[in-house]
Order: C-alpha cells, then sequence, then structure tokens
C-alpha cells in the first residue's frame, strides 16, 4: 500500500475567545488515501473547516504534525508553504474571495499565474476548465455579473486548473439544490479524483453521503467514526 | 500578478479616479503652497535680481538690503573705482518718495535712479518704449506693477506726475520683478534722482560693480571692503541678505510657514488615507492569493506596482496644476516672476512616495501576518 497522501498526527487547535481557551480540535490522527473521495462530516461547529484548513496549509495547528504527500508541511519557511501550497493544493471554501475586477477566466487563471505562466496561455487554460464546468460561456464575465452557483464554478475552475495533487472543498453543495448539487460533485470526482490525487470533501448534506468512497465523522473535535458507510445512528 | 494588481487598481474607475484625484490634489497642495512661500520671500530679493549686470553692490556698513540703506558721500565712488579688478563702477541711487497724480492722488513710490552714462540699473527688459528715452528730459520708467497699480486702466505713457516739485513724465515701462511690498518704482537717470529725492549732502545708496572676473567676485568683495572701509556683497550675498531681511522683519515665515506646514500635513494625509482605504478595500483579495500560493514579496511587489502607478499619475497632475496656476496667474503682478524651483517638485514627490509606502505597509501588514485561513471565514 502506498503512503497516505495525508496524514495528520496528534492535530490539536485552540482559539483564543476573549478570556478563554477553546480547544476546536483534539488530537487529530488521520490518513487520508490518494484515488478516493473522502467526506468529512459533522455538525456545524464541530471544527470540520478548521481542520482541512491545517490540512491544506493556511492554518497553523496548536500542536501536531500535519504530512501532505510526505513533505510536513509545518516545518516548511512561510514562503516554502506558501509555494508547497501553489504546487500542490486547490481549495474551494465557502467563501470564494474571486478579484472582482478581473474576468471569470483570469480568475480561474490566478495559480498558473502565479506560478509563473504566460498570461495568455493561463488564460487559456483556464477557460477549457471552465468548459469542463459547464461554464466556458461565462468565461469573459466579471464575478458580479455571475451568478453564485456560477461563481462557485469559478472558485473550483480556479482551485483545479494547476492540477493539484490535493483538494479540498468546504462545502459544496450546501447553498445548491439536489440536481445541482449532484452535478457538482460528478464534475468534482471527475476532474479531482485520480491516483495520486487526493479529494476532501466538507459536508452535512446527507443528499450526497452515496458519493462518497470513504466518510470520516467529527464530533466535537474528535474523529469518531471512519468507514465506506455513514454509521448507522446517524 | 502585476498584471492583476494593476487591474486591481483600474477595476474600480470611480476609485481609482478618486485615488488618483486624492494624490494629485495633495501634490498641488505641498507643491503650491511650498512654492509660493519660496517665491514670496524671494521678492525679498527682486532689487538685486533686477539689476542682473552687477556683479557686487558696495555700500555704507551699517546698509542692510537694497530698501534698507543709507547714504554715502558721492567720494565712496571714487574709491571703489580705484580697487584693482574693478572693470567699472557705477552710482545707483535708492529711495522714497511720495508722487502726485495727475488726478491729486498721492502715492509712495521707489525712485531708483541709475548711472546717467551707461544706463546700469535699469531692469534688463522693457515691457514698453526703451531705456534710452531716459535721455530726453525729465523722463522716468515706470515698472510694471507701478503701471496696473497707478494706471490701471489706462497706459502711463506720457502721463506727468510732480516729485519733489519736480516734473517727470513717464516715457517707458519696465519690466521687473516686483518688491516684496509690490511698491512702485519709478526708474530715472541719477542726476534726475537727485532732484527727485529731496535730501541731505549724502544721496549715493550703492555703487555697483562690475568684476574684470565675475567668477572671483567673492575675493574682489573682500578685497573692496578691505581697501575702502565700505561693505560689500556679492549678488548672491546681497541676495539672500533681502530674504533673510524679510525672514527676521517679517511674519511671513512663521504665519505663512504654519499654513504650508498643515497644508503639507493635510496632503499628506489625504495622500495616506485613500491609498490605505483601497488596500483595506482589497484585503481579502491579497489575503485569498496568498493563500492560494503568492508570497509576501510578491504581494508587497503587487502593492508598489500599484502605488508606483497611481502615485506618478496623482503626482503629475498635481505638478502640472501647479505649473498651470503659476502661469495662469502670471500675468497677475501679486505672482509676477513666480517660478517653480525645482526643490520643491521633489520634496513633494518624497513626500508622495514616503507616505504611499508607509501606509501601504501598514495596511498590509494584517495580510501579511495572520494565517490565511482568516480570508474564509
Ligand atoms: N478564528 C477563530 N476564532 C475563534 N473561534 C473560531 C475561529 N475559527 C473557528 N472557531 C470556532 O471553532 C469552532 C469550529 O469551527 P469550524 O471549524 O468552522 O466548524 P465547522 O466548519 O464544522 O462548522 C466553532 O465553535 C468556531 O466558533
Ligand atoms: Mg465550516
Amino acid at each position: 500500500m502506498s503512503a497516505p497522501a495525508i496524514c495528520t498526527r496528534a492535530v490539536t487547535r485552540d482559539f483564543q475567545a476573549g478570556q478563554q481557551t477553546i480547544t476546536v480540535l483534539h488530537g487529530i490522527d488521520l490518513d487520508v488515501k490518494a484515488g478516493e473521495m473522502t467526506f468529512l462530516v459533522g455538525e456545524s461547529g464541530s471544527g470540520k473547516t478548521t481542520l482541512i484548513s491545517i490540512m491544506c496549509g493556511i492554518l497553523w495547528p496548536t500542536q501536531g504534525e500535519v504530512k501532505v504527500f510526505g513533505t510536513d508541511i509545518y516545518d516548511l519557511s512561510d514562503d516554502e508553504l506558501v509555494e508547497f501550497r501553489l504546487n500542490n493544493i486547490g481549495f474551494i471554501f465557502q467563501q470564494y474571495n474571486l478579484i472582482p475586477s478581473i474576468d471569470a477566466a483570469s480568475n480561474a487563471a490566478v495559480p498558473l499565474m502565479a506560478q509563473g505562466m504566460d498570461r495568455e496561455e493561463a488564460r487559456m487554460r483556464a477557460v477549457a476548465m471552465l468548459e469542463k464546468l459547464n461554464i466556458g460561456d461565462q468565461a469573459a464575465k466579471l464575478p458580479n455579473q455571475l451568478s453564485g452557483g456560477q461563481q462557485q464554478r469559478v472558485a473550483i475552475a480556479r482551485a483545479l486548473v494547476h492540477e493539484p495533487r490535493l483538494v479540498v472543498c468546504d462545502e459544496p453543495t450546501a447553498a445548491l439544490d439536489a440536481s445541482s448539487g449532484r452535478r457538482v460533485m460528478d464534475l468534482l470526482r471527475e476532474v479531482a479524483v485520480a491516483e495520486n490525487r487526493a479529494c476532501i470533501i466538507v459536508t452535512h448534506d446527507n443528499r450526497i453521503f452515496d458519493l462518497a468512497d470513504r466518510i470520516l465523522v467529527l464530533e466535537d473535535g474528535v474523529v469518531t467514526h471512519d468507514g465506506t458507510e455513514m454509521p448507522e445512528d446517524h | 500578478m502585476i498584471w492583476i494588481a494593476i487591474r486591481m487598481l483600474t477595476g474600480d474607475a470611480q476609485k481609482f479616479f478618486g485615488l488618483v484625484f486624492g494624490i494629485a490634489f495633495s501634490t498641488l497642495l505641498i507643491t503650491q503652497q511650498l512654492t509660493i512661500f519660496v517665491n514670496l520671500l524671494e521678492r525679498g530679493a527682486s532689487g538685486v535680481y533686477n539689476v542682473s549686470s552687477a556683479d557686487i553692490w558696495v555700500m555704507d556698513p551699517v546698509s542692510r538690503t537694497t530698501d534698507v540703506a543709507y547714504a554715502m558721500p558721492s567720494t565712496a565712488l571714487d574709491k571703489v573705482r580705484g580697487v584693482p579688478g574693478v572693470e567699472w563702477a557705477v552710482p545707483h541711487i535708492r529711495a522714497n518718495a511720495s508722487v502726485r497724480t495727475k488726478d491729486g492722488d498721492l502715492e509712495g513710490v521707489a525712485v531708483i535712479g541709475v548711472d546717467d552714462a551707461t544706463l546700469i540699473g535699469l531692469p534688463k527688459n522693457m515691457v514698453e518704449g526703451s531705456a534710452d528715452v531716459l535721455s530726453r528730459p525729465d523722463s522716468v520708467i515706470i515698472d510694471d506693477v507701478g503701471t496696473t497699480r497707478m494706471f490701471p486702466d489706462q497706459s502711463p505713457i506720457g502721463e506727468r506726475l510732480e516729485l519733489n516739485d519736480q516734473r517727470a513724465v513717464i516715457r517707458g515701462i519696465a519690466d521687473a520683478i516686483p518688491s516684496f511690498t509690490s511698491t512702485v518704482v519709478l526708474y530715472t537717470k541719477y542726476s534726475n534722482a537727485l532732484n527727485y529725492v529731496p535730501g541731505t549732502r549724502n544721496r549715493l545708496s550703492f555703487v555697483l560693480v562690475g568684476a574684470e572676473d565675475p567668477a572671483a567676485a567673492k575675493t574682489l568683495s573682500e578685497r573692496i571692503e578691505r581697501e575702502t572701509g565700505l561693505k560689500a556683497q556679492t549678488r548672491e550675498e546681497f541676495a539672500r541678505d533681502g530674504v533673510q531681511f524679510i525672514i527676521d522683519n517679517t511674519g511671513i515665515p512663521l504665519n505663512f510657514g504654519i499654513t504650508v506646514a498643515l497644508g503639507f500635513i493635510v496632503g499628506v494625509a489625504i495622500v495616506g488615507l485613500t491609498f490605505s482605504l483601497f488596500i483595506r478595500d482589497n484585503i481579502k483579495q491579497f489575503g485569498a492569493l496568498k493563500a492560494i500560493g503568492v508570497t509576501n514579496g510578491k504581494i508587497r511587489r503587487m502593492v508598489a506596482a500599484q502605488a508606483g502607478l497611481v502615485g506618478l499619475i496623482g503626482y503629475g497632475l498635481g505638478v502640472l496644476g501647479t505649473v498651470g496656476f503659476i502661469s495662469a496667474f502670471s500675468s497677475d503682478p501679486t505672482f509676477k516672476g513666480f517660478y517653480i524651483p525645482w526643490q520643491i517638485p521633489i520634496i513633494s514627490l518624497v513626500a508622495v512616495a514616503l507616505i504611499l509606502g508607509l501606509t501601504g505597509w501598514l495596511a498590509l501588514r494584517s495580510v501579511l501576518k495572520t494565517e490565511p485561513a482568516a480570508v474564509f471565514r
């Protein structure tokens, strides 16, 4: 068996809320395999967003170790970690943070441009990705000319355009109706699941649980279930 | 990435123009105020600048400026002429007088008597008529500021004036830099001036000197002082004395200086505020870029490109505005001869650049320091 794509060991995370310190994650030990679609499921507030933020290198764990494809990412310098994210990780959070003054294709092309690719070529590849996501005809529109669902697809395109090995997606279907949600999930499976690549979907949308290869349940910062199906009592 | 930075800047035209306008306005404020301040002080030296051919001014040791001079005996002229290195020396008289106009109004004027033979002491250029008119009897030449003051809606040529019970006829208009007080100036021959100005035995205000070697004027002035016991100042020294006199004896430096300082602070504050608001507007986007994989160094470069672009455009417009302002008012006697010393645009450039750099750096600090996850919450 190959080494896990992501490996967390004893990961904790505290937040400061006024005088109080709240511990959101209590020693997470996880191995996420490549070539699968892994679901991270749990009630709102259970720490899902916090955990995937740590896994994709944009939030520091208070304690513990995170290895992504064998690299201990929080051992890297600030700039090295930025480079690592650029070359290996794509993420779609609930806040898309698209740049309002550049069109959909350019937004989707940002990671390629950041990698130093020529602007025209980057745009061409981004348009191809938008076409895969069925919004190729929106490529020249500004974000505020797009619907929420279209903006999400631009964010997905931006997360996938540079073919990162790890794709992380926070509640992709939360704002969508059942059929749109399914379509987005199919797309993610098609473009993000492959050998040597890992895909983690955070959700509490029970309509799509059947699409998971593996389901992890997080409750109050502890992983309480790890299997191919949802546990009986949910 | 620089392309993205520029698009972020220009994407919202309204905000972009607001930013450019803020910087342009502040540059205008800073540059224009400093320019007026410096030019106003330089008016203290206009008497020196108007006589561009004199390398050295010789005067009584107590004299301080072209307008604050104690008369010397006429023998001073020969003493100066006897100093080796002096190519020429001519008498120069400056005195105040009251003039009665045809309509019976009384006006305070400065009478300047220039050398009869060479006419050295007149401003270089004439607005109307030629310097030769002084050879006709009772001729005076009025300066252009005096024209606008005494004859606002008519030509002064041919007008008769009464000076110390003597007749004077205006036969020309000189192109002169006005004095600090914009006093009306009447130029006439030295011999005429003696009649126009009531006075005692000693009338000679200055001896104007041309040096054999103008580059060595300083050495010559020291030799004149040693050999004559008079005070001798090079043109530059005497100009500086005139400016210093204004600084020492008027409230201008303090009063106007405070205004200039306030204009400077307001300008700098406008630039700083507008630019840091712009960065703040875009803070989430910078955070997202950092999360995706843009290093702090590249983000700094993006902001530097934004600051550079908006700064250069705004600064350029501001300086152009100042030039426009100065030239629009150049026909007004108050602003006559105003120029923008090269140091002033540099000062405002440095001020604008510093404040853009500082506010950009301050506003960005939060993005560069915090965990990128913060922007996705
Ligand atoms: N930056 C933060 N500061 C303070 N508390 C936070 C912060 N981020 C998350 N939390 C808290 O951590 C808990 C888990 O949040 P989150 O990971 O977003 O949960 P989920 O995504 O499962 O809904 C929540 O109680 C939330 O209030
Ligand atoms: Mg969440």
